[in-house]
């Protein structure tokens, strides 16, 4: 093993990481702001790939033009789930935790079946997109271009993530919810408006990151499993409902996954990401930067 | 200003309040005295929309607002301060207060109430960076009547404010409640101290087991032989 596959590896999984990220931080978003886990996740990043998918098919529009266009359309989608779907969840009176979590699975196999029926189970990929198959070289290290945009991509959301939950009233307002719920109507905050929204923007961020993957990934109705996963991992591992331990997470997750690689074989590439965790839940179970 | 007419409100089919009406003019302090249990804190719920009346209505400034939501009645110019306050436990003391012009968007309307809240209540501009929960029990409640404030309201709402708090504080807390009503707020109060409440109010309701036992304005009610010995203990 030289010095320079070890670099290559690493600067992969970096580039994947951020992308981990990106998939995980609607997750923990939402998780911080109502302590409801969307098992519908991976689902949501599935619709978004299959958006981008459906854009360049019928209207060749490539899926970095798209990406906004994607995030749009999700935002909407999150926020009409939580209205229809979540809302009424949440105000189980018996048995709330066991209500949640079966709404938001039912949604995911729901939407999966939805999508094996119209979409059909066939491996779609977007072929001659703009940045597809593409790499550059940097010293010699070679990273393929969707990916380092997809980084990119994802570290200009968490800025601008940044940007919006500390500096706009809004943000404000999202966190004061996260707090106390209950408290917001005191300063004339409608929760609902909130929640509606928070689900949205979770939404919004999983679809971004469905745009970019439809650029190296196949696309097919159960394509959000594996990651959703792997998001659950990241959020996990960045703590539960903290937004920036996602970003952390997701970039942990890609090394450990990277230099996995690097040692076993292939196909136990994923053992390391558990392996990790399993680590964290026994030293530190509220995460790396989980507060609760 | 604020008529609440013949209102019940139950609690998972106990009554808690029965058939209790009260009026409150522009410019009054009202307060509404009892003991514990005595469906004090119920009547002010039924009024800030955070518990729905099952029988009675509630009409401020000649629209009903019983039924509204919560958030939609502080819209419309009725801030209330819970008994235990909820605040933004890990919210500055700052962001606390802002987020209760969160209705204004003008600049003058979110910086003219936060002049009096820091004329009302000096510490808590000297302590605007720190997170909320590391503020003392009467900084704390300086901090949600700022708060409630801050939504510029015309009714404000105070549920127990004395409660958990020490006794130099509670004064500077009635103190600052009779400067609110100067500056042209009217104040409804909940309290099961009744002689300090007494002591600013202009009129008071007593409520016991969830009705309604006896009004008058604070000289009266100070006066009546029966809240002497059951009340204020004279």
């Amino acid at each position: 093993m030289t010095a320079e596959t070890i670099i290559q590896s690493l600067a992969s999984g970096l580039l994947m990481g951020l992308l981990y990220g990106l998939i995980a931080v609607g997750l923990a978003l939402i998780f911080g702001l109502m302590d409801v886990v969307n098992f519908a996740h991976g689902e949501f990043l599935m619709i978004a790939m299959y958006a981008t998918f459906f854009l360049f098919a019928f209207f060749a529009i490539d899926p970095l033009l798209a990406a906004p266009l994607v995030a749009a359309a999700l935002f909407v989608f999150g926020a009409v789930v939580y209205l229809l779907v979540v809302r009424f969840a949440v105000r189980a009176k018996a048995n709330a935790g066991m209500v949640q979590i079966f709404s938001t699975f039912g949604l995911a196999i729901v939407m999966r079946g939805l999508a094996q029926f119209f979409f059909t189970p066939d491996y779609r990929s977007i072929a001659h997109s703009w940045l597809g198959g593409k790499t550059i070289s940097i010293h010699g290290i070679f990273l393929p271009v969707p990916q380092l945009v997809g980084a990119l991509v994802s570290i200009a959301a968490f800025g601008a993530l940044y940007f919006f939950i500390n500096r706009t009233d809004f943000g404000r307002a999202l966190e004061a919810t996260r707090e106390d719920a209950g408290a917001v109507a005191l300063v004339g905050i409608d929760k609902n408006k909130v929640f509606a929204l928070g689900w949205g923007l979770g939404a919004a961020l999983v679809g971004l990151a469905g745009a970019v993957m439809a650029m190296f990934f196949y696309i097919y109705p159960d394509v959000g499993a594996s990651f959703a996963l792997i998001a659950y991992v990241t959020v996990a591992l960045g703590g539960f409902g903290s937004v920036f331990g996602a970003f952390a997470g997701g970039i942990i997750v890609g090394l450990v996954e990277a230099s996995t690689a690097l040692l076993l074989p292939p196909s136990l590439k994923s053992v390391g990401i558990y392996a990790v965790y399993l680590l964290v839940v026994f030293i530190r179970p509220r995460g790396l930067f989980g507060s609760i | 200003m604020l008529s609440v007419h013949e209102v019940t409100t139950a609690y998972q089919g106990l009554v808690a309040l029965s058939a209790v009406s009260i009026e409150v003019a522009k410019g009054e302090i009202v307060c509404v005295a009892g003991a514990n249990g005595a469906g004090k804190s119920t009547l002010i719920k039924s009024i800030a929309g955070a518990e729905r009346p099952r029988s009675g209505t509630v009409t401020f400034d000649g629209a009903r607002i019983d039924g509204l939501s919560q958030h939609m009645i502080t819209a419309r110019g009725i801030a209330y301060v819970p008994e235990n306050r909820r605040l933004f436990p890990r919210l500055s003391v700052r962001d606390n207060l802002r987020l209760g012009s969160y209705l204004y968007r003008s600049q003058s309307d979110r910086e003219e109430p936060l002049n009096l809240v820091f004329q009302l209540f000096p510490r808590l501009s000297e302590r605007l960076e720190q997170r909320a929960e590391t503020l003392s029990g009467g900084e704390q409640q300086m901090l949600a009547i700022g708060r409630a404030l801050m939504t510029r309201p015309r009714l404000l709402m105070l549920d127990e404010p004395s409660q958990g708090i020490m006794p130099k504080l509670v004064d500077e807390i009635f103190q600052a409640v009779k400067r609110i009503r100067d500056a042209g707020m009217t104040v409804l109060i909940v309290e099961q101290r009744i002689a300090e409440c007494l002591e600013i109010a202009d009129r008071a309701y007593i409520l016991q087991t969830g009705r309604l036992q006896m009004q008058g304005t604070s000289a009266e009610i100070q006066g009546n032989p029966d809240v002497r010995k059951a009340y204020l203990g004279l």
